[in-house]
């Protein structure tokens, strides 16, 4: 049976959705649980909005989204950054409307007029005058637009956390920051750039169902069977002595047997961060790029750029929705819309100081796999879209996240194990358990 | 070579599109061809910014017989795709290297099932004479809304 609506108002009900090996359906296709992760599991967690080489100069801000919350991510005049919410004190205008751009030295909303320093505070009112009186001192206009929580900026990448109080930045991430501060290291001079504007796609399902898809290493072979084994049959085709093309490069290792998949290994850390691809993964045997080895050691030495090269981790999740790939250098974020709808941005970095080639295979990857018309993208959001309708069957109510669950898993942090194992999404499970009941009443 | 056969030639391009002909299609391209979709307005560099598509060939053939396999599940039920096209114009012409380039304007539906997406853009062939004919160099696509989330987009345009 499905739930019926306002089930879902205590942290007891909540835990019932999530068993040691299944979750609930309600987890994917209720509004009311949907509500309640907009506003528990996307305030009590630490959410990427960003990177620093968006904003470059003072004044030059980002908008984006965590959970509703329309934010801006601005450079502050002392070349510091300010997280704050979107909407102007006065009317609740949204003050700047482009995905990005430069405000100059203060924000102004186009409604009134009314003037913000970039850091938030109220700064001008045309016809001050008016508020003369003592009562706006009063109001919540008087505090101006209103920073979030707290924000942090590890090695370039910006996260922020709408709940004033909470868990500190490194004790929610840990260990798994290793994955963001390896894709800055593969750069010689260690410095990142977005290269671009983002894939976007919107796909008709819920969002954790991109999430767990990318920890899921049963699938490859089976769903991408159509793309990259079709991409494998055409370029076996190909005469004797062609040079393996990039695209078929990127595309073959999808398409590798479960033993690769298994042995290529997982590990779970805390709070739901975990990576497939620890001992070997399908971004491990692309063609060496000229130059760039010996750039890398000259800036690290021999065994530090080994170091550096030699990890070669898949798929990281940065819970609750962003995922990240060092060695081919993208980062995805998975948006929630609503309940069955989700928008995927997928962005691609440039390894500041390396060779050329090196960005051109990571667009080449990003389009191949992640846009709108990547033939791998219509496998996986055919499949989700699927799930998406299938789910609403009341011949079931649970998903199954059961593959290789052992007893003594719940709350292990840096555990490796066979890359087929489900455990992370499980993990996953418990993480969106815990940030999404913190906050709620008993 | 005239401006009404090199028109004729993008509007038959247009045609084996909507009649689903790909091999026919792909056979108008010439061996080192791009099939590209700007991701940016404007946009200049297909190889360090970032694209919807910029498909040589052998990606193109990738795309053409996906399509037509068992278990390729995103075309169960199978795209259908129509263009309504502007009188393409000749934009440049180098009769001595055969050399020339065509752009029209374009309405675009792609259909699945019950869901039916348009699309308006613009499209640039660059077009090469060859002893076999005329074989396209790049087919460039510059959709109106490049930069918009977009479902799936499975067929050319």
């Amino acid at each position: 049976m499905s739930r019926t609506a306002s089930q879902y108002t205590t942290r007891a009900a909540v835990a019932a959705l999530v068993r040691d090996a299944e979750v609930h359906k309600d987890l994917f296709i209720s509004d009311e649980v949907f509500q309640l992760e907009m506003q528990h599991l996307f305030g009590n967690t630490w959410v990427y909005v960003g990177h620093e080489s968006q904003v470059p100069k003072p004044g030059d801000y980002i908008t984006t989204t965590v959970g509703k919350q329309p934010l801006v991510l601005v450079r502050r005049t002392d070349g510091g950054l300010a997280l704050l919410y979107n909407r102007c004190a006065h009317k609740g205008v949204k003050v700047v409307n482009e995905n990005a751009g430069h405000t100059g030295r203060f924000f102004r909303c186009p409604y009134h007029a009314w003037a913000y320093d970039l850091d938030g505070p109220l700064r001008a009112i045309p016809l001050k005058k008016g508020y003369d009186g003592g009562t706006f001192e009063q109001c919540e206009a008087h505090q101006g637009m209103v920073p979030v929580g707290a924000l942090h900026s590890h090695r370039g990448f910006v996260f922020g956390r709408l709940a004033r109080e909470g868990e500190s930045f490194e004790a929610y991430f840990g260990d798994s920051l290793s994955t963001l501060s390896n894709m800055v290291d593969r750069s010689p001079q260690g410095q990142l750039e977005v290269a671009g504007p983002p894939l976007r796609y919107l796909h008709h399902c819920n969002w954790k169902m991109l999430v767990d898809n990318q920890t899921d290493t049963c699938h490859p072979m089976v769903a991408h069977e159509s793309s990259a084994g079709t991409a494998v049959a055409v370029w076996k085709a190909a005469p004797e002595g062609t040079p393996k093309p990039m695209a078929v490069e990127l595309f073959a290792p999808f398409v590798s047997p479960y033993e690769f998949f298994e042995n290529m290994g997982i590990r779970v850390f805390q709070n739901g961060h975990g990576h497939t691809g620890v001992a070997d993964s399908i971004h491990a045997a692309y063609s060496p790029v000229p130059g760039y080895w010996e750039q890398m050691q000259a800036a690290y030495g021999e065994e530090r750029a080994w170091q550096i090269l030699g990890e070669v981790r898949h798929n990281t999740i940065y819970f609750p929705h962003v995922m990240v790939k060092g060695p081919i250098q993208t980062l995805r974020v998975f948006k929630p819309l609503a309940a069955n709808q989700t928008l995927v941005e997928s962005w691609a970095f440039r390894l500041v100081g390396a060779p050329d080639l090196l960005l051109e295979r990571t667009h080449m990857y990003n389009r191949l796999i992640n846009a709108p018309t990547s033939v791998v993208g219509h496998d996986d959001h055919e499949v989700y879209e699927r799930s998406q309708q299938g789910l609403h069957s009341q011949g079931s109510d649970w998903v199954n996240v059961g593959r290789l669950y052992v007893a003594d898993e719940h709350g292990k942090t840096n555990l490796t194990t066979n890359g087929t194992s489900e455990l992370q999404m499980r993990a996953q499970y418990r993480a969106w358990l815990k940030y999404t009941t913190m906050t709620m009443e008993d | 070579m005239t401006d009404a056969e090199l028109m004729a030639f993008v509007v038959n391009e247009v045609e084996l599109l909507d009649r689903q002909a790909y091999e026919e299609w792909l056979a108008l391209f010439a061996e080192d061809a791009h099939y590209w979709m700007p991701l940016s307005h404007g946009q200049t560099d297909a190889r360090l910014q970032p694209s919807l598509m910029y498909e040589d060939t052998l990606l193109l053939k990738v795309r053409i017989e996906r399509l037509k396999g068992a278990r390729t599940f995103s075309q169960q039920p199978a795209s259908r795709g129509h263009h309504l096209i502007q009188q393409p114009v000749v934009r440049a012409r180098d009769d001595a290297a055969g050399l020339y380039t065509l752009r029209h304007a374009f309405h675009y539906v792609e259909a699945r099932g019950d869901a039916q997406q348009l699309f308006a853009g613009w499209a640039t062939h660059t077009l090469k004479r060859t002893p076999a004919g005329l074989r396209i160099v790049l087919k460039r696509v510059d959709l109106l809304n490049c930069d918009a989330a977009h479902g799936n987009i499975q067929l050319f345009m």
